[in-house]
This record gives C-alpha cells, sequence and structure tokens, in this order.
C-alpha cells in the first residue's frame, strides 16, 4: 500500500515540477501524433470523401475493406512497417527505422483507415440529406465532395479528435518501427511499458496520468465543440 | 461536355416526349407527353404514388428516364444539365446548409458557373432574393435553426437567384402552417408575375386552384388528361381526375 501511495505521490511531484524527462518525452509523443494525425486526417478525408460520393463497381467490397482495416492490430502495422524501413526492406535505403518519422509512417498507417472509415459514414449520411438540392444547383463530384467536407466539418473534427487519441494511447506500432530509444523515440507508451517494466513506478505512473488526461482533454473538446455546433448551426 | 456559356438564354418551351421511367423493375412514369410553355403556371395531381415527384424530376433533370427525350424548342434533345441551368427546384423539405441564411443563398449563387457576376454583383442579387421572400432581416442567422416556413423561404430565395426560366416545385407547402404556406404562396404568385414559368405538385387543391393555369392529372405513372384549371375543377376530362376530386378510389 505504502509503495502504491509512494508511486502517485512521486507521480504528482513529477508532473508539478515539470520534470524535463517527462516533458521531453510527452512533447514528443505529441509532435509524433499530431503530425501523424495531421497526414491521416488528409488522405482520410479525401478517401472517406471520395468514395461518400462515388458510385462504382466494387464499392462495397472497398467500404469493407475500409471497415475491417480500421481494427487492424498495431503490432502488425508496426511488423509491417519494421520490414518496409528494415536495412534489407524496399525502404531501407532511407534509414528512417527507429527515428520518430517511421513512428509518424506507422501511426499514419494504422489512423488513415479510422478517419477514412468513419468519415465515409458522415459524409455519405449528408450525401443523402443533400444530394438532390446539390444536383439540382449543379454540384456534383469534388466540389459536392468539398461542400460535405466543410458541411460536417464538427462531426469531422471529432472524427479526427478520436484519431489523435488512438495515436497517442498507440503502444505496438510505435514500439517496433521507434525501438523505444531514450531521448530520441521514447514516447508516453513505450516509456511507461519500460518504466514499469524497471520498477519506476513514479515515472510510468506520471506519464499514465497525462496520457489519460491528454486523451480526456481531447473527448471532452470533442463533445464540447459538437455540442456547440448542433447548437449554434443546427 | 456541355459548354453552359455557348448554350441558348432559354430553352423554352421544354418537351417530353415518350418519357418512361421505371425503378426496380416498376414503372413510375408511363410514355409521357407534355409540353411546358414559356410564362404558364401548370399544377400536376395525382394521388399519391402517381409518379408526381418523379415526373417534376424529369423535368429539372434529376432523374434519367429510361425512354424518351427531353426536346428543345428545335426539338434537340436536351441533357440533364442543360434542363437544370436555366431551372430551379424547391423541394417539399428543404435542405439548408450549416451556414447563415444569406450563405446559403449566396452559396446557389456561386454556382452559376454561366452567368458572368462577380463578387458584388452576387451579393446584391443575394440581398434581392432574400428581401423578395421577406427575410432579409435574418439573413445572419443559421439557417438551419430557421423555423421550417422561414426555411422554405430561403431555398425559395436560393431558387430566385439563380434567375430561373422555370421554377419546379415539389408539394412546396405540404409541411408547412396555414401562415407559413401562404408566404409561400405569396412568393409563387410573385415569381409567376414576372414571368418565371411555374410547374408545381401538390395536394392542396385550393392552392393548385389559386396558382394553376392548366393541371396535368397523372394516374399511375400516366397523364390522363391536361386541361385548363377552371374546367379540371368543374369538369374534368377523365374518370380518375373526377374520383380524385371527388375523394373517391382512382
Amino acid at each position: 500500500m505504502n509503495s502504491l501511495t509512494d508511486a502517485f505521490f512521486g507521480a504528482f511531484q513529477l508532473i508539478l515540477r515539470a520534470d524535463p524527462t517527462l516533458l521531453s518525452i510527452i512533447g514528443l509523443s505529441l509532435q509524433v501524433s499530431v503530425t501523424a494525425v495531421a497526414i491521416a486526417s488528409i488522405l482520410g478525408l479525401a478517401l472517406g470523401s471520395l468514395v461518400a460520393v462515388s458510385r462504382f463497381p466494387g464499392r462495397g467490397l472497398v467500404i469493407a475493406v475500409l471497415n475491417a482495416t480500421m481494427g487492424l492490430p498495431p503490432v502488425v502495422i508496426g511488423l509491417l512497417v519494421y520490414l518496409l524501413l528494415s536495412r534489407a526492406g524496399p525502404l531501407g535505403a532511407y534509414g528512417l527505422l527507429f527515428t520518430p518519422t517511421a513512428m509518424v509512417i506507422a501511426q499514419v498507417i494504422l489512423i488513415t483507415p479510422i478517419i477514412a472509415a468513419l468519415s465515409r459514414q458522415t459524409i455519405e449520411d449528408a450525401w443523402r440529406e443533400y444530394r438532390e438540392q446539390l444536383a439540382s444547383l449543379g454540384v456534383r463530384g469534388a466540389s459536392a465532395a468539398r461542400t460535405l467536407l466543410w458541411d460536417s466539418r464538427f462531426s469531422l473534427v471529432t472524427i479526427t479528435l478520436a484519431g489523435l487519441g488512438r495515436a497517442c494511447a498507440e503502444v505496438g506500432a510505435v514500439m517496433i518501427v521507434g525501438g523505444n530509444i531514450d531521448g530520441v523515440t521514447r514516447v508516453m507508451t513505450t516509456a511507461i511499458a519500460l518504466e514499469t517494466t524497471k520498477g519506476d513506478l513514479p515515472l510510468a505512473l506520471s506519464l499514465g496520468i497525462v496520457l489519460v488526461l491528454i486523451v480526456l482533454a481531447i473527448n471532452i473538446v470533442a463533445q464540447s465543440l459538437k455540442s456547440f455546433a448542433e447548437r449554434r448551426y443546427g | 461536355m456541355v459548354d453552359l456559356a455557348k448554350m441558348p438564354a432559354n430553352l423554352l418551351p421544354v418537351a417530353l416526349r415518350g418519357i418512361s421511367v421505371i425503378a426496380n423493375q416498376k414503372p413510375i412514369l408511363r410514355d409521357i407527353d407534355l409540353e411546358i410553355t414559356r410564362g404558364t403556371r401548370t399544377v400536376i395531381l395525382g394521388a399519391n404514388g402517381a409518379g408526381k415527384s418523379t415526373l417534376l424530376r424529369v423535368l429539372h433533370g434529376l432523374v434519367k428516364p429510361s425512354s424518351g427525350t427531353a426536346l428543345n424548342v428545335t426539338s434537340q434533345p436536351l441533357t440533364d444539365v442543360q434542363l437544370r441551368a436555366h431551372d430551379a427546384m424547391l423541394f417539399q423539405r428543404p435542405v439548408m446548409l450549416r451556414t447563415s441564411a444569406f450563405n446559403n443563398v449566396l452559396y446557389a449563387a456561386q454556382q452559376m458557373s454561366h452567368t458572368k457576376r462577380n463578387g458584388g454583383a452576387r451579393e446584391q442579387a443575394v440581398w434581392e432574393a432574400l428581401r423578395a421572400v421577406g427575410l432579409e432581416e435574418i439573413a445572419d442567422r443559421p439557417a438551419r435553426v430557421l423555423s421550417g416556413g422561414e426555411q422554405q423561404r430561403i431555398a425559395f430565395a436560393r431558387a430566385l437567384v439563380r434567375q430561373p426560366d422555370v421554377l419546379y416545385l415539389d408539394e412546396p407547402t405540404a409541411s408547412l402552417d396555414p401562415r407559413s404556406a401562404r408566404q409561400i404562396e405569396d412568393c409563387i404568385q410573385r415569381a409567376a408575375s414576372s414571368g418565371v414559368t411555374i410547374v408545381m405538385t401538390t395536394h392542396n387543391l385550393a392552392l393548385a386552384k389559386r396558382i394553376a393555369e392548366s393541371i396535368v392529372f397523372l394516374c399511375e405513372g400516366r397523364i390522363t388528361e391536361i386541361t385548363p384549371a377552371s374546367q379540371f375543377f368543374s369538369q374534368p376530362e377523365s374518370t380518375e381526375g373526377r374520383n380524385f376530386l371527388e375523394g373517391e378510389a382512382i
């Protein structure tokens, strides 16, 4: 019991005195995740809106694949990216393995399907509502997709924030491709795993508390934004 | 690719010849022949499921017929893009973008790539359209939080800003209270007075009587009669029309 209390006490001390190691790990985590989500949002929203407003043979299969890839195990993605970036892999020459860039790549692959699948559903619902009106105004194709993206912006921001929450909390893929190198690729989740096995519970706990707070804050922001938009714009 | 800039200023009269629409192996419209001439007010009547809304959508180029063609004044076939270029349509349930009333109308004006309006002229046209429906004072309010009647008037302004030759109205007052319905009717009357051709579907016979010059009566996807409104309401030509007015099964 005492050790648990000590661990929490130590953790809060680290947070309150803004421990440099703690801050550097949090900083890198946010840098990797925000970069990955920014890239995944561009790819995912474009893909989601394209599938939502297009009709083509095999569309049902594309949607099924998109939905299925939402559940891809992070360690499998990590392994695939590892194989791609390893010295013997096709992209080995770029020397990206065990760098933050490799972690961003893994997270982009992990999050893009989530953003694409969820935005596809959101935009398709909007498309059903607006299709005739937009067609009546002569709006179609890419122009219709742009209109729907803008009109669904609050729901899409919520989806993007859900992607950010997923990225921040991910451990398997970034562990494999980042290698958890101190000061280089050590992020919150990988540090928690390592420090727990080392027995440095205060650092692991402080990171855990910050991680939970970040994920909680993201969800509160997402929920507030959606409620505000519903009240303001209907 | 249709070059809208090279299109004639108007396409009226538009003639439908032998139009049929089949959806899910079920005929919705059968062998429709119909002409819409400039400045007329036509009301399409018929029971639920008669094909009124589909006919309106064929005229507006939203539904591609399974067979038959839409022809312009020189008997040239018209594409759906050509049909829509000089028309506007008001739907039963207005769909508003998540932005202000003004921006909803502006959006419609911005889609008119074949006109030469610049930004200032476009905004001026939006204000005129909002004034025409009596809503310039709530232009800044979010469109989706307005009442159903106000949203329908915004949709009307959105149609007007396109300066249509033909205005298609699909049961425009169906879900409105009497006051809002009256306001929409006033808008329709004013548009008709300014020379806009009106084609409307409705179940409101009183509204049809006040608006229509001629009645197109549809039954199970077929036109059973096209008669002047005064004649239709006093002495319809077809048995189906008579039964419809008497509230009997057609």
